[in-house]
């Protein structure tokens, strides 16, 4: 099977996957014992009361109802182009769209996701390497009690004994929030785009110019490929000039009538850059670090562990004693030759830790108020807001299906094993 | 003859003698050091109503937030409770929690992967899609879901804590009998005409069981981590039950006192508690998996 074959295959295997997952969600939610409607109020409430919810929820109707309502809500495209987010229902509590509150709410744990990822993988692989290399000495031990302890520590534990140490007692760094609230957030990159001078005429060609540059970027690659620059290549250049062309009249058109061209990412510490503020970005910076180093201290035991293991493993094969008897530097051989070779697992392992980084992250999310997806399912719990609830494990779902089909095909792409 | 070498396997390593796990090296010293730890908590915790000083919910000093003292060595609550005496009778939700989930997830997940992979098939892959999707899924907000729509108590705690690791199992003995299945004892064993019933619990179980006490062990230190995440996000027991974890989220809501004493203690319980429990797990599968040792 080629890589081809086999990444069509992972997605439409994604399809039942995801259905399987929606329809357990809503198993759990609507059909195990306990009313949704009835526990929000916790039976402080009128049955009048109870009706008027069930009725503007949609709670009403019978069961079978309820699902495709659910599932056809998902995948409603007219709804997400008219919105900017899929249909997840309308919370208990303000009877607000849950999936712009989870929107809103979800570049916050993607970013608190990415940093303590980052933390955890090069933490544990340098560690790892490190304890293989002084295999069985004080120092290994060392390592391989740290990476047996973080399995047993309650990851809000860390957290707030990281908040009463350096925010409490020390007062170095804020023990809650994103960015301090003496700063507004970043808003990204802001470009004032005024109309063009020439009028339509003048942007038409500019858009040719914008098109005929791209296609010369793409016949440069082509030629980077040696792709055979007879028909095929050919074709392909016409084709990007002219969807170059369209796209860019298109877009400058849209952003000149708007006045303001908007780059925002959602990631504090890359809006502040975006928006050359160094105030913010520290601000930023400050307010992450801590539950970055949380999440990232508790996951990277993980990392030690399977480094080390794959290390001894690599350590102990002829091609590391063949490079080290060319006379090789020690580093070149550990990182050049070893750590590339017992990488694989690591990487799959990165991508089934991903479930484990957001259970984490609901946790580090609350104990630092950061204003994710975590805190928000912690908030809507208070509340007993139950279709929230329900929107934001979706979310989560639809969230790990995606990373977990991009972790298995770049798995395919590296070790060509998995295609067969 | 063959049978009581099995049976005398299993034994080795699930009532171990001190003597002969020492001999093992650091492995067998992990897992005596996790038995002595799970041991003492678990005694401390049955014994603690009786030991304790005070009554730990019912008994409230004027002294609120004190900090360690000769007369509170553990100190006091924002309700002036003896915090010691909190801590000596804290474990045992968390402990019925755990038992409870594991026993849930073996009696549901062990069979159900025996069974499952013995038959093969589409009813095999069919189950083999759903657990997956399970078991790919962030676990705590499986847990949280199913929690928030049970209620509280120990018993809902330990059903979606459950519906979490039933997965693990699952997988674990599926993968250890798809390749058992295939071994000519087995044959053998089909060949004299025995029943599938009698293949799968007297010929395939118990060479199965090893994979599942280092699976439940672990599984026990997880359970303890979930109860107590669940506690913090406000799914656990009420305020009237002494628990570890309802202490530890009640230490951070007064942060800002710099009462460390409410929070630190109950917290190194839970991680004591886990520890033990990781040794005892990562101990167990040294021993039986000598490559992962060195």
């Amino acid at each position: 099977m080629g890589l081809r074959s086999y990444i069509v295959t992972r997605i439409l295997l994604t399809i039942p996957t995801l259905l399987l997952l929606l329809s357990m969600v809503f198993l759990v939610m609507r059909v195990l014992p306990g009313d949704p409607v009835a526990l929000h109020f916790e039976k402080k409430a009128e049955p009048w009361q109870l009706e008027n919810m069930r009725r503007k929820l949609g709670l009403d109707k019978p069961l079978w109802a309820q699902y495709a309502d659910y599932i056809f809500g998902l995948i409603d495209i007219n709804y997400v182009l008219a919105y900017g987010y899929p249909n997840l229902g309308k919370s208990m509590q303000t009877y607000e769209e849950v999936g712009g509150q989870i929107f809103s709410a979800f570049p916050a744990t993607l970013e608190l996701a990415i940093y303590s990822m980052i933390i955890a993988s090069v933490m544990g692989i340098l560690l790892g390497v490190v304890a293989s290399k002084s295999y069985n000495s004080i120092l290994d031990h060392l390592i391989r009690g740290f990476g047996t302890v973080t399995y047993a520590v309650p990851i809000f534990f860390l957290g707030i004994i990281f908040q009463l140490v350096f925010g409490v007692f020390l007062r170095w760094l804020p023990t809650g929030g994103r960015i301090s609230s003496s700063v507004e957030p970043p808003t990204g990159l802001t470009i004032i785009l005024s109309m063009p001078s020439g009028g339509f005429i003048y942007n038409f060609l500019l858009s040719s110019i914008a098109g005929l540059a791209i296609s010369a970027i793409c016949i440069a690659l082509l030629k980077v490929k040696r792709v055979k620059f007879r028909f095929k290549g050919f074709a392909i250049s016409l084709a990007v000039f002219i969807i170059a062309w369209v796209v860019y009249a298109y877009v400058s058109w849209y952003f000149v009538l708007k006045g303001t061209l908007q780059i925002a990412t959602g990631l504090y510490t890359i809006d502040s850059l975006l928006e050359a503020n160094p105030v913010k970005f520290v601000e930023s910076v400050k307010a992450l670090l801590l539950p970055s180093l949380t999440l990232g201290i508790i996951l990277s035991g993980i990392f030690v562990r399977l480094t080390r293991t794959n290390m001894l493993e690599t350590l102990r094969l002829d091609f590391v004693t063949a490079a080290k008897a060319r006379g090789l530097k020690e580093s070149t051989v550990t990182y050049g030759y070893a750590l590339r070779n017992a990488f694989l697992p690591i990487l799959t392992m990165l991508g089934l830790q991903f479930a484990m980084l957001l259970s984490g992250a609901i946790l580090t999310e609350t104990t630092f108020s950061w204003p994710g997806l975590g805190r928000y399912i912690y908030q809507r719990i208070s509340f007993r807001d139950y279709t929230a609830i329900q929107g934001a494990v979706v979310m989560f779902g639809l969230f790990v299906t995606l990373v977990s089909l991009v972790v298995d095909i770049l798995y395919a792409y590296f070790d060509p094993r998995i295609r067969l | 003859m063959n049978k009581v070498k099995i049976k005398r396997s299993i034994l080795a390593h699930l009532i171990p003698g001190f003597t002969s796990l020492t001999k093992k090296g650091p492995s067998g010293w992990m897992v005596i050091l996790g038995l002595v730890i799970v041991l003492a908590l678990v005694v401390m915790t049955a014994i603690g109503p009786w030991i304790a000083p005070h009554d730990p919910v019912w008994y409230m000093s004027p002294k609120i937030r004190a900090p360690p003292s000769p007369e509170f060595p553990m100190g006091t609550n924002h309700l002036g409770q003896d915090m010691l005496s909190r801590i000596l009778v804290g474990g045992s939700i968390m402990l019925q929690v755990a038992a409870l989930s594991v026993l849930v997830c073996f009696l549901i997940g062990v069979p159900l992967g025996l069974f499952s992979s013995y038959v093969g098939g589409l009813f095999d892959s069919t189950l083999s899609l759903v657990i997956d999707a399970v078991y790919a899924f962030p676990g705590l907000v499986i847990a949280i879901a199913i929690a928030a729509m049970l209620g509280s108590g120990v018993i809902n705690m330990a059903l979606s804590i459950s519906v979490v690791y039933i997965p693990s199992y699952f997988r674990i003995v599926r993968s250890q009998v798809l390749s058992i299945k295939e071994l000519t004892y087995v044959e053998a064993a089909k060949a004299t005409g025995a029943k599938w019933h009698t293949v799968l619990s007297r010929y395939i179980f118990p060479n199965v069981i090893p994979s599942i006490v280092v699976v439940a062990t672990i599984n026990f230190a997880d359970a303890i981590l979930t109860a107590a995440g669940l506690t913090f996000i406000g799914l656990g027991v009420t305020y009237d039950i002494p628990d570890w974890g309802w202490d530890l989220k009640n230490g951070w809501s007064y942060l800002a006192s710099r009462a460390w004493w409410i929070i630190t203690f109950p917290g190194l319980m839970i991680i004591l508690l886990a520890l033990g429990f990781t040794l005892i797990g990562e101990g167990l599968s040294e021993l039986q998996n000598p490559k992962l040792q060195r």
